[in-house]
């Protein structure tokens, strides 16, 4: 990744997708994906939001005192989830009515608030935008998949156009479990083809940290994990004894004082 | 030749030393075989679909248990008949005449989902045939609940087609005799109680289940149709009630499922009031006419905390042992001064 802005995109949508990669926001993920389109437009929702609560909490960070950081964030975002909502109830109309509560119940979105203490209140306001644009892709296009695989199992569309007669559809992919069951599955299979993210590195980077003496993060492997573990722990038990080395020479020297 | 005798005489081996007989493989048969009075009166009631569904099914399990454990690379247990029983008791749950794919993909979901992804037989946290039927019941209601095709064409009930419960629900009566010899309208397992009953019997003589769970069970759902039911302690109506739907079926061979009920003998008794209420509560306030796999795949969840709570007290320890124990301890004390 050539530039820092774009470099902050890749990693919202690829390496640290906020739905399969860092499992936040999952209440709208499970609950608004019965179709591609809910999905598509609660992500959209949550995209606006999000870009403009990091740059306006990236662009205020020196201004808000530490101790009320929180609040103020809380402040920011529900006004603009209030902008949000009532642009979508003037101009989506059926959109607004099938999200229903979930669009207010975007300013207590993990995403955003995980955002903006993680990443906005320390950088820069430009390259914030950027993360929110980044995480804010990555956020709908998870729920544009997973609304597109229950709607196609569960009612046979896609985007609204039936394509698999009546007969054929598994009812139980557009109600609460089915949304799980496509979340596992996606989960599981994005873990399997190893996207490069946050928690799934590639041979050189483990290789890397190994040398560097850091633990390699969790890989899901935890077979050769556990090999690394013992390394550690070898290593904190020797740091342990140089401690209680040093313990029992200051005590000794208090002891020679008295 | 003595000296190899006096070898087999001198082998040291870690205990266990007397082993039982009793393989996972002869238990499945066992309850297999359970199953095959049922399954067959169902094909003679229901006619060749029915033994189509219950085939179909059966391969549908066994082949995704196959290829699952072979696609995982982990050792291949086809041969325990585990999967041969959770695919006849999702097949014994059907309707007739339901399209042969929707249990061939139910036994999918129970062998992989549901008993597979938890680990394989002995980790399911829910019986896989129940799970598979609610999801089933839940993605296909049309075609799970239809039994119009339940009679013979031109027999005069085609027409009706509602399972006795449902009749019996609606305020209607239901025959005893009918019910008792399968001669209504149900899924392809659960309409004759005459060869479950054989089937169970065959399993309590063999001891592959202990009648405590089925007994306590059904004595409860009896109780409690007769308490709420609407028609008092009527012997009749609650014989009805009993007899109907999948409540034999369910309390003999699936209630019963070592995996997922509990094992201490207090804890199965209060498994099987447990789902006794649940059953109650569904026929007489749920919506549908049937409770009976509901109830059985919540109990199937609490039942951990049930066998949490029901640990027996090993000889000589517990409540009484440390009163005892104290009481000893004061008496020498007071001895000693």
């Amino acid at each position: 990744m050539k530039n820092k802005y774009f470099e902050r995109i890749y990693n919202g949508i690829i390496k640290e997708n906020p739905t399969f990669v860092i499992m936040l926001g999952m209440c709208p993920t499970l609950a608004t994906t019965t179709s591609a389109t809910n999905g598509f437009g609660m992500g959209i929702a949550t995209t606006a939001v999000l870009i403009f609560s990091n740059l306006l909490i990236a662009a205020l960070r020196n201004i808000i005192p530490d101790k009320v950081r929180i609040p103020a964030y809380i402040v920011v975002i529900a006004s603009l989830v209030t902008i949000v909502e009532l642009l979508m109830q003037a101009y989506v109309r059926p959109l607004y009515n099938t999200l229903g509560i979930y669009i207010p119940l975007i300013v207590v979105n993990c995403i955003i608030m995980g955002r903006a203490e993680a990443y906005a209140a320390k950088h820069p306001a430009l390259l914030s935008a950027c993360d929110g644009i980044g995480m804010g892709l990555g956020f709908t296009c998870a729920l544009t998949i997973i609304g597109f695989c229950r709607e196609l199992i569960g009612s046979g569309s896609v985007f609204g156009y039936q394509i698999i007669p009546d007969d054929f559809h598994v009812g139980i992919f557009i109600m609460a479990p089915g949304a799980f069951l496509v979340l596992a599955c996606l989960t599981a299979i994005q873990n399997k083809l190893k996207a490069p993210s946050a928690t799934n590195l590639t041979k050189e980077e483990k290789a890397k940290k190994k040398l560097a003496g850091e633990p390699a993060g969790c890989t899901g492997e935890c077979g050769s994990c556990m090999l690394h573990a013992e390394e550690i722990v070898d290593k904190k038990i020797e740091l342990k004894k140089a401690d209680c080395q040093k313990l029992e020479t200051a005590r000794n020297e208090e002891g020679g004082n008295r | 030749m003595a000296l190899n005798e006096d070898k087999k005489l001198y082998h040291v081996s870690s205990s266990p030393h007397v082993r039982a007989s009793v393989t996972t493989q002869k238990i499945m048969t066992d309850v297999i075989i359970a199953m095959l009075p049922a399954a067959a009166f169902g094909v003679y009631r229901f006619g060749i679909h029915a033994l189509i569904v219950v085939l179909a099914t059966v391969a549908a399990a066994v082949i995704s248990e196959y290829l699952y454990e072979y696609f995982m690379k982990r050792p291949i247990t086809i041969t325990d008949g585990s999967a041969v029983v959770t695919g006849m008791i999702l097949a014994l749950n059907m309707p007739p005449e339901i399209p042969v794919w929707m249990p061939m993909l139910g036994a999918v979901f129970a062998i992989v989902v549901v008993k597979q992804l938890y680990g394989g037989l002995g980790q399911n946290f829910m019986n896989p045939a129940l799970a598979a039927r609610c999801f089933l019941l839940i993605s296909f209601s049309r075609a799970m609940t239809d039994f119009s095709a339940s009679f013979p064409a031109g027999s005069a009930d085609a027409v009706s087609g509602a399972t006795p419960l449902a009749v019996l629900k609606a305020g209607g009566e239901a025959s005893l005799s009918d019910l008792f010899f399968g001669n209504i309208a149900g899924t392809i397992g659960e309409v004759s109680v005459l060869m479950l009953l054989i089937g169970a019997a065959y399993l309590l003589i063999r001891g592959v289940i202990s009648i405590r769970i089925p007994a306590v069970y059904i004595a409860t759902v009896a109780v409690f149709m007769g308490l709420f039911g609407g028609r008092g302690f009527d012997l009749y109506y609650v014989a009805c009630e009993i007899c109907a739907g999948g409540l034999i079926f369910g309390a003999f061979f699936m209630a019963t499922d070592y995996v997922t009920t509990p094992i201490t003998p207090l804890g199965q008794i209060l498994f099987g009031v447990f789902i006794g209420i649940l059953t109650g509560v569904f026929r007489v306030f749920g919506a549908s006419a049937e409770g009976v796999s509901y109830a059985i795949i919540i109990g199937n969840i609490v039942a951990p905390l049930i066998e949490r709570a029901t640990v027996p007290t090993p000889f000589g320890k517990g409540r009484y042992a440390e009163i005892t124990k104290k009481l000893m301890h004061e008496n020498s004390e007071r001895g000693g001064k």
